[in-house]
């Protein structure tokens, strides 16, 4: 490796990778990599959007008689918790971005705060679907909705199942930059990690707000 | 090329003291903890083609045997390998293995070989070679998505050492939720492996588009390189969808959700939208890659600009984005209603026009060009060849009344075939043979280079255009066996069969043959010292590299001063007026 290393750079910034020629193109590389990363997370939600618009399509009475035994207040707060935590993202971003660590610091830790109410509030949910009898496919145990509700909630658990997968993962990797921002890592330099964590996030609080009208306001 | 480096760079500097000291990206460290960690493209790339290669013959040796069990119309092959108390247990036994043998010989040719093939292969080492650049633009994720190909592989294995797969590699419902085979093994790692083409996809359109040389512009990039965009585009977009397929089809087995379950009111024709809507791209990750290796052997071993650069490029990105909206071109039998069928037939039809382009752009390449025939120019001429008949015989099937007669005979055997291993697999040996100097700095034997891609091409179409004929004769796809028919058709049938067979054993023959002088050649063939001890160069950037290539690609920084197909003897032959 080193015998290569005649390259006269004038700048080599520790976080700059040996085969960028600027930090200006590793950024705007961070950055296009992510964005591409988000299309395919899209498409991924896609097919269960499809398969809901599919099956809506099919059983319009199921789905409307089902959706009732959603917690819509539940759901709405969780729906307020992702809002929030996307604009304390944002001002995270922009703390990063503008060198100041500590403004940083709290603006993730809040939005980890929201990401983990979050789930504590679908934990809530599940439990209680569980304790009726509501489970997924063919393990479903509660007669009480007319039609063939099992499908419904199918669906239910497969969706919101996948999205609180991708808010676990958020929560990871909101509490490595976290622990990033704290050693000093990012400043207005090179905050892509920041800004790339940031558009994931605000990402997932996207499906969110598609997914909470499409399972929870179906009337 | 490096005597005019030297010429700039007058004292000190590595190139300056002598290249044999110097150390290429095979021999700058030969541990094998350099190898597994290592973040260089180029022996990402090379770990890559091994695997590749292991999954191909793997998937070879299955496909002999299915057709060696073929050669005869009733059970006996197979049936020495199953056991049973009476000749009808053994031949239900023996059927069992059929259906795991061709459903893993599909599984694996798609998954683990034809997917990642060119682009995970050449795709890794050249890309950034032929840009400028010193590696892909994320080389972490680059390694990872390599040990997510293994993963995805293991599970593969895995899938054959319990209780194998019989679904065919298309996992249709409801089959696939009631099989008491390994359904959820092999399809969790075909989603594994789909992670990998995805990475390996995002890589490569942030380092198009973020890492080009200077003064590389769009317009000079080298065709193979706009056909990875283009594939890329698809694997970033396509693949998803086959990942949420895929882990519906696993909840459906475990948990029995009903979205593909009509006793629940779901639907298994919306598995066959979702699984198409990723597979039929899918073919064009897989033939695409190809279409850049031909534009570049082509234009390289006629010595002539490539004819229709900018027809060529965008037929790769509209054949990608047509690809898109052909998928219910394999769902015409499936009850979809007429008007969908009638619109996938006429989009479907659309797609051989790009393709169309490119084929007439390569062949009017060809044209008063000073044409070597070397193994890749004849690998490239035989795709040509045979990806037109493959190309051609997609119409059939595009048409609605011959599909509906066509529809799961060999005819659609055959097509895809001459589509993957005509047109892909031969790619795939055009760019070994045509970078293989440049990759490892041993020549390989010509003769025995030319020897090859003749028998390959005999081989192949022995073997499969029989399968057209018996096809088109009514042959179904899928049959163990075939000796319950009327007598003309049986000897119709048997004789093609026997004919294919002969022909894959010819097929399997030539491609063991290449895999051993190729290897042979890599420890004892002809060494290559400098540039002028190449047999062909082009004007591209990965052949102003070393030879092999130093681990950072370049000494300094190439500038794109001219297009990658600008050979100078053309302007020389022609005075620059033409």
């Amino acid at each position: 490796m080193s015998q290569v290393a005649d390259h006269a750079h004038t700048e080599h910034p520790p976080h700059l990778h040996h085969h960028f020629h600027s930090s200006a193109q590793q950024a705007a590389s961070a950055k296009l990599g992510m964005w591409v990363f988000i299309a395919q997370e899209i498409l991924f939600f896609s097919g269960l959007f499809m398969a809901y618009i599919a099956l809506r399509y099919l059983y319009p009475k199921t789905f409307l008689a089902a959706h009732e035994h959603l917690d819509v207040s539940m759901g709405a707060l969780n729906t307020v918790f992702l809002i929030t935590s996307s604009l304390t993202m944002a001002l995270a971003v922009r703390a990063a971005q503008t060198s100041n660590k500590k403004w940083a610091e709290i603006n993730l830790l809040l939005t980890i705060g929201f990401a983990l109410a979050f789930c504590v509030v679908k934990y809530f949910e599940y439990s209680h679907k569980f304790h009726l009898g509501i489970f997924p496919g063919k393990y479903y145990a509660y007669t009480h909705i007319p039609g063939n509700p099992e499908v419904f909630f199918g669906l239910y658990f497969v969706m919101t199942g996948m999205h609180a997968l991708h808010v676990v993962v958020g929560i990871g990797l909101l509490l490595w930059i976290y622990l990033k921002t704290r050693t000093g890592a990012f400043s207005a330099a090179y905050y892509s990690p920041v800004e790339n964590v940031g558009l994931y996030w605000h990402l997932v609080d996207l499906i969110w707000i598609f997914l909470f009208p499409l399972l929870y306001l179906v009337k | 090329m490096t005597t005019a480096t030297d010429a700039i760079r007058p004292g000190g500097g590595p190139s300056a003291t002598g290249h044999a000291e110097e150390k290429d990206y095979l021999n700058v460290d030969n541990s094998i903890m350099s190898w597994l960690f290592t973040l260089d493209h180029k022996r990402i790339g090379l770990m890559y083609l091994a695997s590749v290669l292991f999954f191909f013959f793997f998937g070879g040796v299955l496909a002999l045997l299915i057709r060696t069990e073929l050669f005869t119309p009733g059970a006996d092959f197979l049936t020495y390998f199953v056991s049973g108390k009476n000749a009808a247990e053994l031949k239900l036994a023996a059927a069992d293995l059929y259906n795991q043998l061709f459903t893993l010989h599909g599984a694996i040719m798609i998954f683990l070989f034809l997917i990642p093939s060119i682009p995970a292969t050449f795709g890794n080492f050249f890309l950034p070679l032929m840009l400028g650049a010193k590696d892909v633009a994320f080389p972490r994720l680059n390694l990872f998505s390599f040990y997510i190909y293994v993963l995805g592989a293991l599970f593969f294995l895995y899938t054959l050492a319990s209780g194998g797969l019989d679904t065919g590699w298309t996992f249709y419902t409801p089959y696939s939720t009631s099989t008491n085979t390994a359904v959820i093994a092999s399809t969790f790692g075909a989603f594994i492996l789909g992670f990998s083409s995805i990475l390996t996809g995002v890589n490569f359109v942030v380092t198009v588009h973020k890492m080009r040389a200077p003064r590389m512009t769009w317009t000079r990039i080298p065709l193979f390189l706009w056909a990875l965009y283009s594939t890329s585009l698809i694997q970033i977009l396509a693949t998803p969808v086959l990942a949420i397929t895929l882990l519906l089809l696993i909840f459906e087995r475990a948990l029995g959700i009903g979205i593909f379950d009509p006793a629940m009111g779901g639907d298994p024709v919306l598995y066959q939208h979702f699984f198409w809507f990723y597979s039929h791209p899918a073919v064009y990750i897989m033939i695409l890659p190809a279409f850049g290796v031909i534009s570049e052997t082509i234009s390289v071993h006629s010595r002539k600009h490539i004819f229709g650069y900018g027809f060529i490029a965008a037929s790769s990105v509209s054949i990608a984005l047509i690809g898109f909206l052909v998928w219910g071109h394999h769902m015409f039998v499936s009850g979809q209603s007429p008007l969908a069928s009638l619109l996938f037939s006429m989009i479907t039809f659309a797609v051989a026009v790009p393709t169309a382009i490119k084929v007439f752009s390569w062949v009017a390449t060809l044209y008063k060009g000073s044409i070597v025939f070397n193994a890749p120019m004849l690998n490239a001429l035989s795709f040509i060849f045979l990806f037109t008949i493959g190309g051609l015989t997609g119409l059939f099937l595009a048409t609605l009344a011959t599909d509906v007669h066509l529809h799961d005979t060999y005819f659609v055997v055959a097509h895809f075939h001459y589509v993957m291993v005509g047109g892909t697999l031969v790619a795939f040996l055009a760019a070994i043979h045509h970078w293989w100097a440049k990759m490892f700095g041993r020549h390989y034997n010509e003769l025995c280079g030319r020897i090859s891609a003749i028998f390959v091409f005999i081989g192949f179409n022995l073997t499969f255009f029989s399968q057209f004929v018996m096809g088109s004769q009514g042959m179904p796809r899928r049959y163990f066996t075939y000796d319950q028919v009327s007598p003309e058709l049986l000897s119709i049938y048997t004789r093609m069969h026997q004919i294919s067979t002969v022909g894959s054993m010819i097929l399997g023959l030539a491609l063991t043959f290449t895999l051993f002088y190729l290897t042979h050649s890599l420890f004892f063939g002809k060494k290559v010292h400098n540039d002028s001890d190449l047999r062909w160069t082009g004007e591209s950037m990965e052949w102003k590299a070393a030879t092999p290539p130093s681990p950072h690609n370049f000494h300094e920084q190439p500038i794109a001063y001219n297009g990658p197909y600008d050979f100078k003897e053309i302007d020389h032959s022609l005075g620059g007026g033409h």
